[in-house]
């Protein structure tokens, strides 16, 4: 079909790295502009209905990450582990469906992880200077240098993807592995899917992918299949193609319509300017009061009063 | 005789010139003190992570990972810590008739004409109104605080709950500060009231100009 074979191999030679700090679009708790080195765009697509389960994108995520998960106990799913740790920035989530116009019991995977928000919540949340970063390419990449283990980008999170370690308090998730990216490497996980499931490139060939796998599905009956770019976060730089897109939540809970809480834009924007604002006008309340008022001071008249009221001899 | 409704554990008159009143014993001295240097170190720790222009406070502390780390435990210190100053100082902050009347003539308390106002117990309006919002705010403060003290608590309490903590949170942080500078320009500006919180004593002449209800019920003999 004509979307097959449309991403071309990365290449083989040793290739200079492109991200640096020369394209970052932006960084957290900073205000000055950066002067960036605009990239193309990439995407992760990851297509819901081609994943067969087999976890080989987890595996390949914590061999790249050099991390290492605990074992586990059996929570009674496939899930494994249960949820997103400081280690695995990627789960695969397993959903038993029925479907109830076809009484299909219909197996839906997942693989949870960061989905690269163009509008990141982490990033706003975030109050220490260049912890969370953004390039022009798209990718949002926790400095861990700079993180200070505050959790404030969990909170940030529209998706709930940050992982805070008990072990050196700081936030961990998906890198999109900026370093592979850097030097025209797919990530890991695309990498090691053995199905296609994942396939990385620049976001529009994704999205042109993705259209041929929608009409692939509909072709088959899946009349709802679409994909998943949430606009309410100015889009994602990791997409899903989903059987039936206009059911999201059927998926592990992904969320509808995803979009920085209000909460925390109120607390990262008005409360902030109102905050300190305030905090201003007391103090210079006090300071012009004592130039117009003067000190309120006791007089000769008070200590005498004071020792007649006391009866001193 | 008036209800001695306002005289604390230690408040006491010195005839002489001047006359010497003491207002505060070394113990509430201590305790407010601990309080105060632990309210400073949290504001400063906590505007640090309010506000990236003033992210570069947490050098003050060590660093980020140490402004974090230490701000919640300060945060324990200042609760326990307000909550001596709670016991001791609570029932002479009850709400009385005087204070509504007070509060109606706050523009002669801000102008200093002190003949024009009613006579005060051991607080006026103004100094109760401090009390009771810190109070209130150290609540909301260490409740929300604990949502979201990340290091112990980030599994117990949902995303929501913890976006409404740290909104809260900062709110009511922002109006502690407010309450505080209010606090400590009152002392600067009222004269005198300085050395009630380091020796512990007024002269009779502040305590006649600015809680002159109080020094009555001190120089009437005890019951």
């Amino acid at each position: 079909m004509a979307w097959e074979n449309v991403i071309p191999n990365p290449p083989t030679q040793p290739v200079k790295a492109v991200m640096s700090e020369r394209n970052l679009v932006k960084r957290s708790a900073s205000s000055q502009a950066l002067p960036a080195e605009p990239m193309t765009p990439v995407a992760k697509l990851i297509d819901v209905s081609k994943c067969i389960g087999c976890k080989a994108c987890q595996v390949a995520c914590l061999e790249w990450n050099d991390m290492r998960e605990k074992i586990g106990i059996n929570e009674g799913t496939y899930n494994n582990p249960e949820d997103l740790t400081p280690a695995s920035f990627t789960v695969m989530r397993f959903t038993e469906w029925v479907n109830p116009e076809s009484d299909n019991l219909e197996w839906l995977i997942r693989k949870d992880g960061c989905m690269h928000c163009s509008d990141p919540g982490c990033l706003k949340a975030c109050p220490a200077p260049g912890a969370i970063v953004q390039y022009t390419n798209g990718i949002v990449d926790f400095v861990h240098e700079n993180c200070i283990g505050c959790g404030y980008c969990v909170k940030g999170c529209p998706f709930n993807i940050p992982r805070i370690s008990k072990v050196d308090h700081k936030a961990y998730k998906c890198t999109l592995c900026s370093d592979r990216v850097a030097v025209g490497q797919g990530p890991a996980c695309q990498k090691a899917c053995p199905t296609q499931a994942i396939v990385f490139g620049t976001k529009d060939d994704m999205k042109k992918w993705a259209d041929g796998r929608i009409k692939d599905l509909k072709s088959r009956g899946y009349k709802n299949a679409g994909l998943y770019d949430p606009p309410g976060v100015n889009g994602t730089h990791v997409m899903y193609v989903l059987q039936h897109a206009d059911k999201p939540e059927i998926y592990a809970n992904l969320p509808r319509d995803p979009k920085i809480s209000p909460i925390v834009e109120a607390w990262k924007g008005v409360t902030k300017y109102a905050g300190l604002a305030s905090i201003g006008l007391f103090a210079a309340f006090g300071f012009l009061h004592y130039l117009v008022a003067g000190p309120n001071k006791v007089t000769r008249e008070d200590e005498e009063n004071a020792e007649r009221l006391a009866g001193s001899k | 005789m008036a209800v001695q409704y306002d005289v604390e554990a230690g408040d006491g008159v010195h005839p002489g010139k001047p006359v010497t009143v003491d207002r505060y014993t070394a113990g509430a001295r201590i305790n407010h003190w601990i309080t105060a240097v632990s309210l400073i170190l949290l504001a400063l720790s906590g505007m640090a992570l309010f506000s990236p222009s003033l992210y570069f406070l947490t050098g003050l502390f060590g660093g980020g990972q140490w402004t974090r780390a230490i701000h919640p435990w300060i945060g324990v210190v200042l609760f326990f810590s307000f909550a001596g100053l709670f016991l001791r100082f609570w029932k002479a902050n009850l709400w009385k008739r005087e204070d509504g009347t007070w509060m109606a003539k706050i523009y002669d308390v801000l102008t200093g004409n002190e003949e024009k106002l009613p006579e005060v117990g051991k607080y006026n309006a103004g100094q109760k109104m401090v009390f009771w919002s810190m109070s209130a705010l150290i609540i909301v403060l260490i409740t929300s605080g604990i949502v979201i003290w990340e290091a112990y608590f980030g599994n117990f309490f949902s995303l929501t709950q913890q976006r409404v903590a740290v909104l809260v949170h900062a709110v009511a942080a922002v109006a502690a500060i407010c309450v505080w500078i209010v606090h400590v320009y009152a002392a600067i500006w009222v004269q005198g009231t300085i050395s009630a919180m380091t020796r512990g004593q007024v002269t009779g002449g502040w305590a006649w100009r600015h809680h002159r209800k109080w020094l009555r019920e001190l120089v009437t003999p005890k019951r």
